[in-house]
């Protein structure tokens, strides 16, 4: 168990170094910034002595350590759009909505998820089975940012149900959450359908049928403790698809999270505030990557010998 | 891999194989969607296919350029006309020719997006599992690193340093997908190059790029064909996101994320402009879905998730 951490927070560091050369490159592929922050009437002598002073004039590796140094005390710099402020302190300003919008999301479609899941497993091939499908289908195919303008459309417009936009009480995160979680839910329905009925075909399930233990209790006790490891690993997974759809359903939903602070960085080419989300969003994701992958050695002991 | 794991491997193996057999001769019917695959091959045809080769003939109107007194007029049977069968959006261009244009963007993205991407992945894997050593432990930590970066902010990186473009969106299909690719074919080829027939093909003086395209890909060949027809229909939904958020195809292209971004405001006013565009994603991604399960179950039933 401590080998298999040690490789994988090593693992995980590594990813995290990668990234942040993608980050620090992604400042040098768009040019010098040195034109855009000189008065228009500045002379080469002015873009030198600039150029002298943010050390763009060093080897591009020098460059990096300097980076990278900067990175690990937590100084990305200050933003543009905002002036005054620090870089990764409007990231993480930002980031309690969005992680409790994701983690609302993940938390509503694992309830809804597995359940059904499971039934679909057990009652294979019925109408029950086939409803179950068709909402998995409908799920993986509809894009999050379109069923979330229909969604404000239906339930918050025409329905005037829940609100349509901005952070505010626990009806602000409903649809949302809804438009976030539903592809979470067609994923982690089918993962636990297929797992489920695997683990139904083994011969501990015949034992129990056979000492005649309640069906209700081999299914909800006996399959789904093991059928519950491979949705398990799903969740490393969904971490990414929460970040990732945290940037297109807060611009949706105007939810004030991290996701929208990155469209707005965009617009405004506020290149710190992007830099410190790419970084953030990336150790959020590596790091809950990290848990689940532990967790999962700590549940099924055959990971950890691989 | 343990004498115990090998042995609990052994025994798991053949009764694997029995499963699907067993289903057959239970006489459970198979889903319809299983059995008529015929159907959804003929909605993807219909839906993307032929709009995407026959949009300059087949689209109505000019899907750049608008007449603006006919602005958001209504579709057919909500009070407009057959001249705009899903209506126009706030410039006058016509819905249903921007979705026949926009066929053709999402189709030629994914197929340049996952056949570089699948040529990339595939040749690494190849090197990686049959050559092992260092360059298996190099390819495989690029892989590590690429699926642990959310595909978005790459995305979001590339958009802003060198703006977006359709070669940026290529380059992030790319990026996304070669992992996939690299992992299930070096996978695939650390198997098969321990088997009989590789090893005298070495011996009959074959060299190694020989057995590796002639002896080695053949057999990861469907694996491979699996994972890009299931992959279409991710990259789709994955440009219409970049698009929707401003980082994808750039305007005016007729692209469905963009179409669908432009409705955003209007979707009380104008719900059409939005409405069809992500319908167009939805039925199109349903439709590749429902394809690449298919496809998988002919080719490849070892492959449940991927």
């Amino acid at each position: 168990m401590r080998r298999f951490l040690a490789i994988r927070i090593a693992q995980s560091l590594l990813a995290m170094l990668a990234i942040s050369i993608i980050a620090f490159g992604m400042t040098h592929l768009s040019g010098s910034p040195v034109d855009s922050m000189l008065p228009e009437d500045a002379g080469p002598e002015e873009a030198a002595q600039l150029t002298r002073e943010l050390g763009l004039d060093q080897p591009i590796h020098v460059q990096y350590v300097k980076f990278l140094g900067r990175v690990l005390t937590g100084d990305l710099g200050d933003s543009i759009t905002w002036p005054g402020a620090s870089a990764l302190g409007v990231v993480m300003e930002r980031m309690p909505a969005t992680l409790l919008l994701g983690g609302f999301a993940i938390i509503v479609s694992t309830i809804i998820a597995i359940p059904i899941g499971v039934l679909t497993g057990v009652y294979r091939d019925t109408p029950f089975d086939a409803v179950g499908k068709i909402i998995a289908l409908l799920g993986q195919a509809a894009p999050p940012f379109w069923l979330g303008i229909v969604l404000i459309w239906i339930f918050g417009v025409t329905l005037d149900w829940f609100p349509t936009s901005g952070r505010g009480g626990f009806s602000h995160l409903v649809l949302p959450a809804i438009a976030m979680g539903w592809f979470q839910v067609a994923a982690l329905m089918r993962i636990t359908r297929s797992s489920m009925l695997e683990v139904l075909d083994s011969e501990y399930i015949k034992l129990a049928r056979v000492k005649g233990v309640p069906e209700w209790r081999i299914i909800w006790v006996h399959a789904l403790r093991n059928a519950a490891i491979a949705p398990l690993t799903y969740f490393g997974v969904i971490a990414g698809i929460i970040l990732t759809g945290s940037v297109v359903i807060e611009t949706v939903f105007v939810w004030p999270g991290a996701g929208q602070l990155a469209v707005e960085a965009i617009r405004a080419r506020d290149f710190p505030v992007i830099q410190a989300v790419v970084l953030t969003f990336a150790a959020v994701f590596i790091l809950a990557n990290l848990l689940v992958d532990t967790l999962y050695a700590y549940v099924d002991p055959r990971i950890r010998y691989r | 891999m343990s004498g115990d794991a090998q042995k609990s491997m052994a025994t798991i193996g053949p009764d694997s194989e029995r499963l699907p057999e067993r289903r057959l001769s239970s006489g459970r019917r198979r889903a319809w969607w299983r059995r008529y695959p015929v159907v959804s091959i003929f909605i993807l045809v219909v839906l993307l296919v032929i709009p995407a080769i026959t949009a300059d003939w087949l689209a109505p109107h000019d899907p750049l350029h608008g007449s603006i007194p006919d602005r958001r007029e209504p579709p057919v049977f909500f009070g407009g006309t057959w001249e705009y069968p899903l209506g126009t959006d706030r410039i006058g261009r016509d819905i249903l020719s921007r979705i026949i244009h926009g066929a053709k963007v999402s189709l030629s993205i994914s197929l340049v997006g996952i056949f570089f991407g699948g040529v990339l992945g595939t040749l690494l894997g190849l090197l990686a599992g049959y050559f092992r050593g260092w360059l298996d432990a190099v390819v495989m930590r690029l892989v590590d690193i690429s699926l642990a970066l959310p595909a978005i902010l790459l995305a979001l990186v590339l958009a802003v340093s060198v703006g977006p473009s359709f070669h940026t969106v290529i380059i992030v299909v790319v990026f996304v997908l070669w992992a996939f690719y690299a992992r299930q074919v070096r996978g695939e080829v650390l198997s098969i190059r321990e088997r009989d027939f590789v090893a005298r093909a070495r011996v009959a003086g074959n060299s190694h790029a020989r057995i590796i395209v002639r002896h080695i890909l053949p057999n990861v060949a469907n694996s491979i064909i699996v994972l890009a027809t299931l992959q279409v229909g991710s990259v789709i939904i994955l440009e219409a996101a970049l698009s929707f958020l401003g980082v994808g195809i750039p305007r005016p292209t007729p692209a469905w994320g963009l179409m669908v971004a432009d409705g955003r405001q209007l979707i009380v006013s104008a719900w059409w402009i939005s409405l069809f565009p992500g319908l167009a994603i939805t039925l199109t991604v349903l439709a590749l879905n429902l394809f690449g399960d298919w496809v998988r179950d002919r080719l490849d039933p070892k492959l449940t998730q991927v």
